[in-house]
């Protein structure tokens, strides 16, 4: 018996569960929802060792052969995917208990948060382009009703905004798919992809991955496509906006592309070097608008929002550089930044729970009081302004590895000088929330369930970054090594389908 | 409560099982003819919509359907997966056609496919009964 398939189904059915344990018992549903994401943190944790064994594992649903049915395609990359989910996913879930609690409906909550991460493991291991819409389609929609789940007019109008940006992606996504069909007959992206290795890359197929680039940059909120994000991530409960900055944007958004790109129409920077530097353009863009803008932030959590779409630049100006060093970086980035933004996402969560408020204006004197939300701040921002050991220098460093090798020292001394950015947007928080004195001294701590969900991931991030050698042998470099085999995904996912059939 | 006049309540009383009849042989004949259990699923929802505008409704009667039709939902949602679930526990792969297909054409036949219509019709004709309930009856349900 296979496991790929648990890794939506079992998400899937505990969110039509939770509706009938939901009218037994509140807690039941807590404690169901937070065994089975830790159940899926061990089965993504066995995904990895299995991806050490064979590089590309194939699961044919309903045994139907590929072209005609619908495939699993489970290599490294999509490891890695899943196994980030699963963390951020676990931790935010934890984090919910308390957080939640003075919410109505609260197993409506699990619910949703049960199926965003079904559409998110999907889209992290389908090998079917309808199939991955339609994962996306489950994990947006989720999304929506989540932000929008406080039902406050603030929430609501964040919530349409996110909708109809997020709804023009998705619909231009499925107007791709619908003009590629035509063109290739088929919807399996081994199958395309050998029908452009056949064909070459001819105008008609510029024209549909500008329109995937399109639809992805909205879901990854990219800078000319990114007003919804400091809108709607902030709306959203805490442990939402830290699934929703720290992993969702990165599987709806720069897995996709990063998928499609290398795997599916087998660009490199030798073939397609105006694609590339596009891909640094969008990126830098992203780095230094949102960067700015955030310094300016006078909300905790919209600061935050627009330092994840700064953020995200990196991520694809590391997919833009194109070589091993390159994408590796990117690859560490995602984990790095979904540990450090989910992380800051939490601490922001745990000061709305106790002071009431977000502005940091009226937020001073919490570094005394709530001590372990600070530290666990201070933390996730070090990581992410990119200092060793932790995981988020790592990262940045093979990025700009990537840029030195790939003969662009200019961007290089770019990605570095905009981290400034980051150090100083994080400062602001740190300077006027946790350093300052102020009349928020004598709150109490975070709930103990809250400090639990941080320190556990203060501690995955110390390990990561302590341990980056192992991880760079073991998850880290082959999900490099999957996303540069480029065109020989095609002739995995065929061959082991011939071996198995 | 009030609902509409006496001629619209008697006419929804005669057609009313005519149309649910109509919905269960759409959703049973799902993969012999055009059709199947979303198609099914509207109509059967249909029903209850037509009950609920010709005859009205209480607060409390609103509150019980919208209980009753999420719990038919979850059932339904969970009655489909659960069938491709047996399909990964019994043979190793998910949703696998395991039952023997039968003849071409008989009502039993196509293996798993009219189990997998009966919980789709379930799943969205009580998923579309309560969305309606959600637009009819939203300050209700709103309290809980």
């Amino acid at each position: 018996m296979s496991i790929i398939p648990l890794y939506f189904t079992i998400p899937l059915i505990t969110a039509f569960i939770i509706p009938l344990l939901g009218k037994i018992s509140k807690s039941l549903v807590w404690i169901v929802t937070t065994i089975v994401s830790f159940a899926l943190f061990i089965l993504a944790l066995y995904g990895v060792t299995l991806t050490q064994e064979t590089s590309m594992i194939v699961y044919k649903m309903g045994n139907w052969p590929p072209p005609l049915g619908i495939v699993m395609a489970f290599d490294s990359f999509s490891a890695l995917m899943v196994l980030v989910i699963s963390i951020i996913v676990f931790t935010g879930c934890f984090f919910s208990l308390r957080y939640i609690a003075h919410y109505t409906g609260q197993w409506k909550f699990y619910t949703l948060y049960m199926l965003i991460t079904a559409g998110m493991m999907g889209i992290a291991i389908t090998g079917d382009l309808f199939n991955m819409f339609v994962f996306l389609e489950i994990a947006a929609i989720s999304s929506y009703c989540l932000v929008a789940f406080g039902v406050d007019a603030e929430e609501l109008e964040a919530s349409f905004k996110y909708m109809v940006m997020g709804e023009i992606g998705g619909l231009t996504f499925l107007l791709a798919i619908a003009l590629l069909y035509a063109r290739t007959s088929t919807l399996n992206l081994a199958d395309i992809s050998n029908t452009i290795q056949g064909n070459g890359m001819n105008s008609f197929f510029w024209m549909i991955l500008g329109m995937l680039l399109f639809a992805f940059s909205i879901k990854a909120a990219l800078v000319p496509f990114h007003t919804w994000l400091p809108d709607a991530h902030p709306a959203a409960p805490a442990p939402v906006s830290s699934l929703l900055s720290g992993i969702f944007i990165k599987v709806l958004g720069i897995y996709t592309t990063a998928r499609i790109v290398y795997n599916i129409f087998g660009l490199t920077r030798a073939n397609a070097p105006t694609f590339f530097n596009l891909l640094i353009g969008l990126g830098l863009l992203s780095i230094a608008w949102a960067g700015l803008t955030a310094l300016k932030q006078k909300d905790y959590k919209r600061l935050l929002g627009y330092s994840t779409v700064s953020q995200i630049g990196y991520i694809m100006i590391g997919f833009g550089i194109g070589n091993y060093y390159g994408v590796a970086g990117a690859v560490f980035y995602i984990l790095a930044h979904a540990l450090g933004k989910g992380l800051l996402f939490l601490t922001s969560g745990a000061v709305v729970h106790r002071a009431g408020t977000r502005e940091l204006d009226k937020l001073a004197g919490l570094g005394e009081s709530m001590s372990t939300t600070a530290w666990s701040f201070r933390f996730g921002a070090l990581s992410l302004i990119g200092l060793p050991p932790l995981v988020g220098f790592f990262a940045k460093l093979f990025i700009v590895l990537g840029a030195i090798k790939a003969g662009l020292l200019w961007l290089a001394i770019i990605a570095i000088g905009l981290s400034v950015l980051t150090l100083a947007y994080l400062l602001k928080i740190e300077n006027n929330v946790f350093m300052k004195k102020g009349k928020m001294a004598g709150l109490k701590k975070a709930p103990f369930t809250m400090r639990i969900a941080m320190v556990f991931l203060v501690i995955v991030m110390l390990l990561t970054g302590l341990g980056f050698q192992t991880l760079m042998n073991f998850i880290v470099g082959p999900a490099a090594h999957a996303l540069l085999r480029g065109f020989e995904y095609a002739q995995l996912v065929f061959g082991s389908f011939a071996l198995n059939f | 409560m009030k609902g509409m006049s006496l001629i619209v309540k008697t006419i929804t009383n005669i057609v009313i099982g005519f149309i649910f009849l109509y919905g269960l042989y759409i959703i049973l004949h799902g993969h012999l003819t055009p059709g199947g259990g979303f198609a099914g699923g509207v109509i059967i929802a249909g029903v209850f919509v037509l009950k609920y505008l010709a005859y009205g409704s209480s607060k409390a009667g609103e509150k019980k359907s919208s209980i009753i039709s999420s719990v038919f939902e979850s059932v339904g949602a969970l009655l489909f997966v659960g069938i491709a679930l047996l399909g990964l526990l019994l043979t190793g792969v998910f949703f696998l056609n395991f039952i023997p297909r039968g003849t071409p054409l008989h009502l039993l036949s196509a293996g798993i496919i009219p189990l997998c219509n009966i919980a789709i019709g379930i799943k969205v004709g009580a998923g579309l009964f309560s969305i309606f309930l959600a637009l009819a009856a939203f300050k209700y349900i709103m309290e809980d």
